[in-house]
């Protein structure tokens, strides 16, 4: 490889970086976007977990079971061309004409969600739990209502254990959104590939997308390392 | 609800089950070899260097980029077409393998890492006053200690290394995920094909989440209130 080929991945009228950078920046919003989804649906979950009543609390833990048991892979297709069918199927059932579709950004979202929401929802669920019991008792004595107590006791302390478990559920939620280039949806996988095929440079662009990924990940390991010293400001084991 | 169509589609779909359950396990052994070796580099500075490098780039890449990495970019070096190693990498099958094993073994290299971590000094401290030399503590010891120690985490990464094994269909292999894949785009009966694969899916890391648990009650029975196994 030569280094002239290297201003493929410029700025240059030849070059992809614009692209690429595009690429990266869908790659961040499926991601963030999966991401809100699956804390909003995994806060529900570990709720029917904790609180619920037996019935709740036993379709909670299927859920787990079954998204955590199953390729993500299959889900992003069951959301893709599933979710095509289902629409066919109502839209036609109305009375429209086809073909109909569903956005990849949506179909992505939704399938990484909801796989996400599995797996945060057991985080949380274990923050939670560590919170001590004395302290929760304590809250309840003085006469603290549940949701004051939620507010200045639980959530305080469980934020703080649920940070690093958090962190590593957003870097797979990053990794996964590569599966989402299989809809079609030109996210940095999809970008490199297509690069790829119409340079004929496959290592180069693969790698310039694993680079990519690298610094989204990297980036936001960094943030997270800030957020998980910061939280523990004035507790025994560190602090800023 | 169409049970012959479901019928039929479990039996094509389990015929995919060899190549998945193949896959599934000899990434597994490379992938825990190759973990092994990464440790044992950990020792010298330059060994935990590259092993830190390795493990940060496998863990901070999408699986999908490194298996196509593999299957079409190496491809375009000179230098790898005229070696003795371009019969296994032009097949789809090598590649794949060959990505699954790489990216099990960053995973596992830091379950074994934290597992190894958490030997107690003073186990490993006895050892070596009671005249072990340093391969006995090593077998008799250290590993066995890690292991029970890692042994969650790593029931864990063997579900999502069943998982990660579907993503070979996408360079053209027929295992269960590429077999549903090609009766989507002949059916068109996306929703029942893929509830079929997800439940053969489901059902063995079901059957590994379960001999997981009886394994770990095995290993430590006084965290399960029990004195003797």
């Amino acid at each position: 490889m030569e280094f002239g080929k290297l201003a493929l991945l410029g700025f240059g009228p030849e070059g992809w970086g614009l692209v690429l950078v595009r690429a990266g920046l869908m790659t961040l919003a499926v991601s963030v976007a999966a991401f809100v989804f699956g804390l909003g649906l995994g806060i529900l979950i570990a709720w029917a977990r904790i609180g619920g009543n037996a019935v709740l609390r036993r379709l909670a833990e299927v859920y787990v079971v079954v998204l955590r048991g199953v390729p993500d892979i299959l889900v992003i297709y069951l959301f893709y061309f599933g979710g095509r069918q289902v629409v066919t199927a109502i839209g036609t059932g109305l009375g429209f004409e086809g073909p109909f579709d569903i956005s990849g950004f949506v179909a992505g979202m939704l399938a990484i969600g909801l796989i996400s929401a599995a797996g945060q929802s057991e985080v949380l669920r274990g923050a939670y739990q560590a919170v001590p019991k004395g302290m929760v008792e304590a809250g309840r004595v003085v006469g603290m209502t549940r949701l004051t107590l939620f507010r200045r006791v639980i959530a305080p302390q469980a934020m703080t254990t649920a940070l690093p478990g958090m962190g590593n559920q957003w870097q797979s939620v990053i990794k996964e959104t590569a599966l989402v280039s299989v809809t079609g949806l030109v996210e940095t996988m999809r970008q490199v590939s297509v690069a790829a095929g119409t340079t004929q440079e496959h290592f180069l662009f693969y790698a310039a997308g694993a680079v990519i990924y690298l610094c989204i990940t990297t980036v936001s390991d960094q943030i997270f390392r800030f957020a998980e010293r910061r939280s523990l400001r004035g507790h025994p084991q560190g602090g800023m | 609800m169409d049970f012959t169509f479901l019928g039929d589609m479990f039996a094509s779909l389990l015929k995919g089950l060899p190549l998945t359950l193949n896959f599934w396990v000899l990434s597994l052994l490379g992938g825990g070899t190759l973990a092994l070796i990464l440790n044992l580099m950990r020792t010298t500075r330059i060994g935990n260097a590259v092993a830190g490098a390795y493990v940060f780039v496998f863990r901070g890449t999408p699986l999908l980029i490194q298996i196509f990495m593999i299957y079409y970019g190496l491809a375009g070096f000179g230098f790898v077409r005229q070696s003795f190693l371009w019969p296994f990498l032009r097949e789809p099958y090598w590649c794949g393998l060959l990505a699954l094993i790489l990216n099990d073994a960053a995973y596992t290299s830091e379950i074994l890492r934290g597992g190894l971590r958490a030997v107690p000094k003073g186990a490993v401290e006895a050892g070596r006053v009671s005249g072990m030399t340093r391969f006995a503590i090593l077998r008799r010891i250290t590993l066995p200690l890690a292991f029970r120690q890692a042994l969650p985490a790593y029931s864990n990464e063997v579900i999502s290394m069943l998982k990660a094994t579907a993503l070979v269909s996408t360079i053209t292999l027929m295992d269960m995920t590429g077999i549903a894949r090609a009766a989507i785009s002949e059916t068109w009966r996306a929703v029942e094909i893929l509830l079929c694969a997800a439940a053969i899916y489901l059902a063995i890391s079901l059957l590994v989440t379960r001999f997981s648990a009886w394994f770990e009650r095995r290993l430590s029975p006084w965290h399960f209130g029990r004195t003797t196994p």
